[in-house]
């Protein structure tokens, strides 16, 4: 007897592996299984585009690669992908009305890698507008909301952005896990606001070839699952060297899967004291003293360190991503691809396209970009933030020296809020959401966000850890551990079915 | 720093987005209020710090100059909103 749909669905991509390779169940039962929950998940608009036929047809290739002994480490295993990421033939619109009908003619590198090694696209996730933002309010198919709501509340929340989508999806349990991007934070944000883990590797471990382009110097892909091994799992697909993008590095992939579970023992962990935040809540200080408990009971060593230039990442940020963005945007011009609005010129033609295809954030952005790269600002903001941004990698630079493995913080600053509640006339409130994940972007290091425990109200909470260039491997052994002690995180209330 | 409303119609037009004269002055406020949070940068000592070229040292990698990829105007053009003879078409650019 083939087990029920939620049996197939609970299960981690660690265990649906395991059954489909013991033959339990095949990757169509599985592929199916899902589709039945997404359907019924409609409430959630995690998804912005379900691809059911094409999910069928790629479980149905991958239960003739297990009979014929030819399966690949994730075959038959249903993901879906953040509508950042160019998928051939599959409509991706980076959540933009400029994008609405584009439909690739290429695939992603990163999303080929996951399909050679046999997983199965369910559809494309919804994420803020090219990525921008910190709550998936500012997508042009609206909001997605969270699985996870306050104890006794009905009140939606955010699931936390810009893969909010992806997030949601995870945690709702309609896809087995996601692909996503972080730029700021947009992967272990939307992690900890869904207690999932989220994993921004090193700039350069993965392709950004066939991703949409927000701010190519920050700009990561990474995956967002349920588990530290699962993402462990997901990563050793997508990362690896690529010629088509000149910032990948060229360096083996580890096998993750084998650090999830590796001793800790001897690792000295940094706290930085500069990330006890103003206004920083008494249950994010709990958590974040909980989890140096959980490692130093692994015999962990835990070392107050000091990041002094912390507090100058995000306005920085906020430059240097938003100069990037106002260069990378430019080709959305109505010509090669996307809605054109005709005008009486061809800059007529260009202001009206641009003004009508693009959201608020979207336009605001663009406009701040363009101004500190206009003539006579450059130096006062872009090559100002440019130097700092030099500061904060010397700040890592000099812990790591000193001895420190990784460093633990909180992953945000909050749990999750309500829909609508920080949409205010001050898009700088938004911004303060990624005070604690945008120096890792801006210095290039990787980060993990893991689940460690829930709020008062029964949201969770997430724990960020921040590792050495291309010291992913610390990051799973030292995630593992928190999860261990922590306990994994499900929604029970299964409201929107 | 802060920009007036005509600032604002510039780096609109800079930017080739166009804009109302309702959301001139909204547009104001949000772009103020970003660089009003951008300007503690200032208080920041970066006399002789180099800026940031790149967060991972690397060689821009150079490859062979030759033709390896293309050849597919048609795949090219598929998205275009206006296309003629295998050429993108756009309104009359020269008189």
């Amino acid at each position: 007897m083939s087990p029920s749909h939620r049996d197939l669905t609970r299960l981690t991509i660690t265990a649906a592996r395991e059954g489909l390779s013991q033959g339990h169940f095949t990757a169509t039962e599985l592929a199916q299984a899902y589709l039945a929950a997404i359907e019924a998940a409609g409430d959630l608009n995690a998804y912005v585009l379900a691809t059911p036929e094409k999910a069928l047809e790629m479980a149905k290739a991958s239960d003739a690669r297990f009979a014929s002994g030819e399966a690949g480490p994730l075959e038959g295993i249903p993901l879906g992908i953040k509508d950042m990421f160019a998928t051939e033939g599959v409509r991706t619109t980076a959540c933009s009305n400029i994008l609405k009908n584009f439909v690739p003619p290429y695939e992603s590198t990163v999303t080929s890698r996951l399909w050679k090694d046999g997983a199965v696209l369910l559809g494309k996730l919804n994420q803020d507008e090219f990525a921008m933002g910190s709550s998936t309010e500012s997508s042009a198919f609206g909001a997605a909301v969270n699985p996870w709501r306050r104890a006794g509340s009905s009140q939606p929340l955010v699931p936390g952005g810009s893969s909010g989508g992806s997030a949601a999806a995870v945690a709702a349990q309609i896809c087995a896990g996601a692909a996503g991007t972080d730029t700021g934070g947009s992967i272990r944000q939307p992690a900890a606001f869904t207690g999932t883990v989220g994993i921004k590797p090193t700039y350069g471990r993965c392709s950004r070839w066939g991703v949409v382009a927000y701010a190519s110097s920050l700009d990561q892909a990474g995956p967002i699952a349920r588990s530290v091994n699962d993402a462990a799992l997901l990563l050793r697909s997508m990362a690896g060297h690529d010629p088509k993008d000149s910032t990948s590095v060229d360096l083996p992939v580890p096998d993750y899967e084998e650090h999830c579970g590796a001793s800790v023992r001897g690792k000295r962990i940094g706290i930085p004291k500069e990330y006890r935040v103003d206004g920083m809540s008494a249950e994010i200080t709990a958590l974040w003293d909980k989890g140096a408990d959980m490692l130093r009971e692994a015999g962990a060593e835990i070392v107050e360190i000091s990041l002094p230039h912390t507090r100058y990442a995000l306005p920085a940020y906020y430059i240097v991503a938003l100069a990037e963005a106002s260069s990378n945007l430019a080709r959305y011009d109505g010509v090669r691809y996307g809605e054109r609005v005709s005008g009486r010129d061809i800059v007529d033609m260009y202001e009206k396209t641009r003004a009508s295809g693009f959201g608020d954030e979207v336009r605001r952005r663009i406009m701040i970009g363009t101004y500190v790269l206009s003539a006579g600002y450059y130096d006062a903001y872009y090559l100002k933030a440019q130097q700092v941004r030099t500061l904060i990698k010397r700040d890592f630079e000099t812990v790591f020296a000193e001895g420190i493995d990784a460093v633990l913080a909180p992953a945000t600053p909050s749990p999750a809020f309500g829909i609508g509640e920080k949409s205010g006339a001050d898009p700088v409130e938004m911004y303060l959401q990624d005070v604690f994940t945008v120096t890792l972007n801006m210095a290039g290091l990787p980060g993990i966000a893991v689940p460690a425990g829930l709020s008062s109200d029964g949201l969770p909470l997430g724990l960020q850890l921040i590792g050495r260039p291309f010291g992913e491997e610390s990051l799973f052994a030292l995630g593992q551990v928190i999860e261990e002690a922590a306990g994994r995180f499900e929604v029970t209330d299964r409201w929107w079915e | 720093m802060s920009v007036d409303q005509a600032t604002v119609r510039r780096v609109a037009h800079l930017a080739r987005i166009a804009v109302t004269e309702d959301e001139v002055a909204h547009l104001q406020g949000e772009l103020n209020a970003i660089l009003a949070f951008v300007e503690q940068l200032g208080e920041v000592d970066t006399t002789g710090v180099e800026p940031m070229t790149s967060v991972i040292p690397m060689k821009l990698p150079l490859r062979e100059d030759v033709v390896n990829d293309g050849g597919y105007a048609e795949r090219v053009l598929a998205n275009a909103p206006a296309a003629e003879d295998g050429f993108f078409a756009v309104p009359k650019v020269v008189e």
